[in-house]
């Protein structure tokens, strides 16, 4: 069946909704429900028969699926028709496949919060940044100005570490 | 099990009322974690569950917290028991049905359970009574990095804790308030508040039984996304969206006083509840859903709200049996609740 709003990719996705009691029902492709905000109303699905779908790319079932993960030896479509990952690892070997589905679900793709202590530099250095960024507000509107500038100074050479890394 | 069973002393947090007790029956801050290069749970041997369990047992020895803690390994408890578990929100529907290699740590006041080989490696939770936020994130945060301490966590810098479910990505954090939402759910709007809710990365639903309208009017509000938002950030948003929800619900209790059929009904249900000699499940709920509204409002004033916290906790029915240590018929059951009911609420 193809998708009942764009008419052009394959329907992965059953969407019903019950506004003020009127129910509507519609097959939709990934990207239609994706844009009707299904990946933020996961609460209301039974989470296993909606998982598939959500990780179900048109081309995933018919795709060579030779690359296995090295940690589990999952492949990618058994990690799409599960809807559950493996290991840690397979975020690593299918990070790209995964991707996706994961802004989906979360609006975002990049972490941000606590690290544990054995890893997570780049998160430590982001979090040390949003620290100073927010001290130097409130030394701004203290008018503490040399703090400021020694707030600054730090916060500018976090962001330049960070961003040679990234090149 | 013989400590567990013994509910009434001393009170355990979902046998107490807490801040905006009025609206808010508990707080729950729950942390994802797995083990860095083991395979999730799904995919391992009861043989190396069991070694997963003795991990996260040896790390929070090694943290100097096991002294406060039991350890209880699913495979040897009764269904029973583990639904009862489930019934006081001290672990998971799912994990109530793990068997060999899966544990449990639980400390002895039953306010805080690291779930071992559930969906992941360890989920661990920080439950309070009453709204209490900021309290079970720094305790839910500081157990993680005790733990974090010994075991090594699998994380990535761009998606964060690494879990087998993609939902948990990120933070691994979900923070839930358990809501006593009558008022709203008479007016009908929680069709409209659940639309809301989920627009700004929240999620609401029904506890008690999963049908379009739950038993007892409690709702669970919880945080759904996890990636890309921090711990704090998402505790923030969760707290403001809470207050709202209380305010309005509180307007909303304003509105029934006027109705004198409102006020009937409280004192009806308590009356009931007083004198009932057999209690089904669902009749109980209804009832001390109402009753518990009229405490909030003071209609009623010789009841504490603890009692009845007390009360939604024990009379559920698993955990009728547990404290009776024996499996019971429906209505066998049903006579114990009214009897538990009556006691607990005598005038």
């Amino acid at each position: 069946m193809l998708c009942q709003n764009c008419g052009k990719r394959p329907a992965t996705t059953f969407l019903k909704k019950t506004i003020n009691g009127q129910t509507t029902e519609a097959h939709l492709c990934a990207e239609c429900a994706a844009k009707q905000g299904v990946g933020s109303m996961f609460g209301g699905f039974d989470l296993g028969s909606f998982w598939g779908s959500l990780f179900a790319e048109p081309d995933v079932r018919t795709a060579a699926d030779t690359v296995r993960c090295e940690g589990c030896g999952h492949s990618f479509r058994e990690i799409a028709e599960s809807g559950k990952a493996g290991c840690p690892e397979c975020y690593t070997t299918f990070y790209d496949r995964l991707l996706p589905s994961i802004q989906r679900i979360h609006g975002k793709t990049r972490h941000t919060g606590k690290a544990p202590s054995n890893g997570g530099e780049e998160v430590k250095k982001e979090n040390e940044i949003e620290r100073l960024r927010r001290e130097l507000a409130d030394c701004i509107a203290q008018q503490q100005y040399e703090k400021c500038a020694q707030l600054r100074d730090r916060i500018q050479e976090l962001e330049k570490e960070s961003g040679d890394k990234a090149e | 099990m013989d400590e567990r069973t013994n509910q009434n002393n001393p009170k355990k947090w979902y046998q107490q009322s807490g801040a905006e007790g009025d609206v808010v029956i508990s707080t729950r801050v729950r942390l994802a974690r797995n083990l860095s290069g083991t395979p999730f749970p799904a995919g391992l041997t009861a043989e190396r569950k069991r070694e997963v369990a003795e991990k996260v047992r040896g790390a929070l020895k090694a943290s100097g917290n096991a002294g406060d803690y039991d350890y209880l390994e699913m495979g040897n408890m009764t269904a029973r028991d583990a639904l009862s578990m489930v019934e006081r929100h001290l672990v998971s529907p799912e994990f109530a049905q793990c068997e060999e290699g899966s544990a449990l740590l639980l400390k002895k006041d039953e306010s805080v359970s690291i779930m071992i080989n559930e969906e992941d490696h360890i989920r661990l939770q920080v439950m309070r009574p009453g709204l209490d936020l900021d309290e079970a994130y720094r305790e839910a945060d500081e157990l993680d990095t005790a733990l974090d301490q010994t075991l090594h966590f699998a994380f990535d810098d761009r998606l964060g804790y690494l879990t087998q479910c993609p939902t948990n990505l990120g933070t691994g954090m979900r923070a839930s308030i358990m809501l006593h939402l009558p008022a709203l759910e008479e007016r009908g709007a929680i069709q409209q508040l659940a639309g809301t809710v989920s627009k700004l990365g929240l999620t609401i639903r029904g506890l008690y039984g999963e049908g379009s309208k739950p038993e007892g009017a409690i709702y669970q509000l919880s945080n759904q996304v996890t990636l890309g938002i921090s711990e704090r950030s998402a505790i923030e948003n969760l707290k403001g969206i809470a207050n709202q929800i209380i305010r309005e619900e509180r307007a909303g209790r304003e509105l029934l006083r006027r109705n004198p059929r409102f006020e009937d009904t409280v004192w009806r249900s308590l009356g009931l509840l007083r004198t009932a000699r057999l209690l089904s499940h669902d009749e109980f709920m209804a009832l001390i859903s109402n009753l518990r509204v009229g405490v909030a409002m003071g209609i009623i004033p010789d009841v504490g709200m603890d009692v009845l916290s007390g009360l939604i906790s024990d009379a559920q029915p698993a955990t009728i049996m547990a404290a009776a240590r024996r499996d019971m018929e429906p209505g066998e059951r049903d006579a114990e609740r009214a009897k538990m009911v009556r006691e607990r609420l005598a005038g």
